[in-house]
């Protein structure tokens, strides 16, 4: 046995990146509607999603790993929407969040798009109407385990 | 009320029609609008400055098609009214000919109120300003709250961008907003 012991962990890059990469999802603001208002509960100091490394919400998509499509997402919006998912660089996931988002919800009608995968890719479908904070920080968490089996170095 | 109206209005301007809440209601000839509302604003003892709300109805297979209501109020302070009053006009369209002449010169309000009307009804206002689409995308097929339009349409979803502004267009809008700024 040696005296002391060297303080090193030894890894591979991938999980290096992977723990990285799900230990800091920074969402982009995009509230659409009423589904907005949980997903600032969400960030607030009572659920915290800070405990999961995604609290920083930023202005601007550049700067951002995760777009939370929180509302219904009108005709007119969806150009903006996409030209919004554009901007973010990559890698970038998409959160769907509530009904009107995800099927329309009961919007549906001429202006509503019909579940905004038609627009950009989802990753994580979240239900509800709306969605409990609870739920969108589980829609987090599923997202971090689908990240961790992301292979970047493959 | 009525008579007050029939003191100062010309003969055949307007018409006492119905009202199921008791709020004094007039139709209106489409060919007089423009006159009888001109009235309404200018004639000291009436004074109905405000235009609150304008109301397009749709009544779907009937003739005339459609209907607008004008609500106006005369607030009753000094240089405006006598009374605190409200009023509802009547404008009966015919769903053949969707066109009404603009009341946007009188009350400046109805401009907005009336590309709504347009937007999502299809009437027509002649001699208004500025008459474009305001809620839907502008290259919007139909209008949406006619009752022979569909709710559900399946159409797929239009994600191009939509302004594109060129470069010189660019730098000529910083320009112009400078040049505001200066004068």
């Amino acid at each position: 046995m040696p005296e002391y012991e060297i303080p090193v962990l030894t890894t591979t890059v991938e999980k290096m990146v992977q723990w990285a990469r799900r230990s800091s999802i920074w969402p982009v603001t995009f509230g659409l509607a009423c589904c907005a208002i949980e997903m600032m509960a969400m960030s607030a100091s009572r659920y915290d999603i800070a405990r999961f490394g995604a609290e920083v919400f930023r202005g601007s998509p550049r700067q951002s790993d995760l777009m939370i499509v929180a509302g219904r997402l009108s005709r007119k919006m969806a150009p903006v929407l996409r030209r919004i998912y554009d901007q973010m660089p990559e890698p970038k996931y998409v959160i769907s969040m509530g009904a009107c988002a995800s099927i329309g919800g009961v919007f549906d009608n001429y202006a509503i798009v019909q579940g905004v995968d038609q627009v950009v890719p989802v990753d994580v479908f979240v239900p509800g109407c709306p969605p409990r904070p609870e739920s969108l920080i589980y829609g987090i968490v599923q997202l971090q385990k689908k990240i961790d089996k992301q292979r970047s170095f493959a | 009320m009525l008579d007050l109206l029939k003191a100062h209005l010309p003969e055949g301007s307007f018409e006492a029609a119905e009202s199921l809440d008791g709020m004094t209601t007039i139709s209106i000839p489409r060919e007089r609008l423009v006159g009888t509302c001109r009235a309404l604003r200018d004639i000291p003892e009436l004074r109905f400055a405000f235009l609150a709300d304008m109301i397009p109805v749709d009544y779907h297979t009937r003739e005339p098609r459609y209907e607008v209501s004008y609500l106006v109020a005369s607030l009753g302070v000094a240089g405006f009214g006598t009374a605190p009053r409200r009023l509802r006009l009547r404008v009966r369209v015919p769903g053949t000919d969707p066109r009404l002449p603009t009341v946007s010169e009188i009350w400046p309000v109805a401009n907005w109120a009336e590309r709504e009307a347009y937007d999502l009804f299809g009437l027509t206002f002649d001699g208004h300003p500025d008459l474009r689409r305001i809620l839907m995308p502008d290259d919007w097929e139909g209008f949406p709250l006619r009752k022979d339009y569909p709710v559900q349409i399946k159409a797929p979803v239009k994600t191009y961008e939509p302004l594109q502004v060129s470069a010189e267009e660019f730098v000529a809008n910083v320009e112009a907003a400078r040049e505001r700024a200066r004068s």
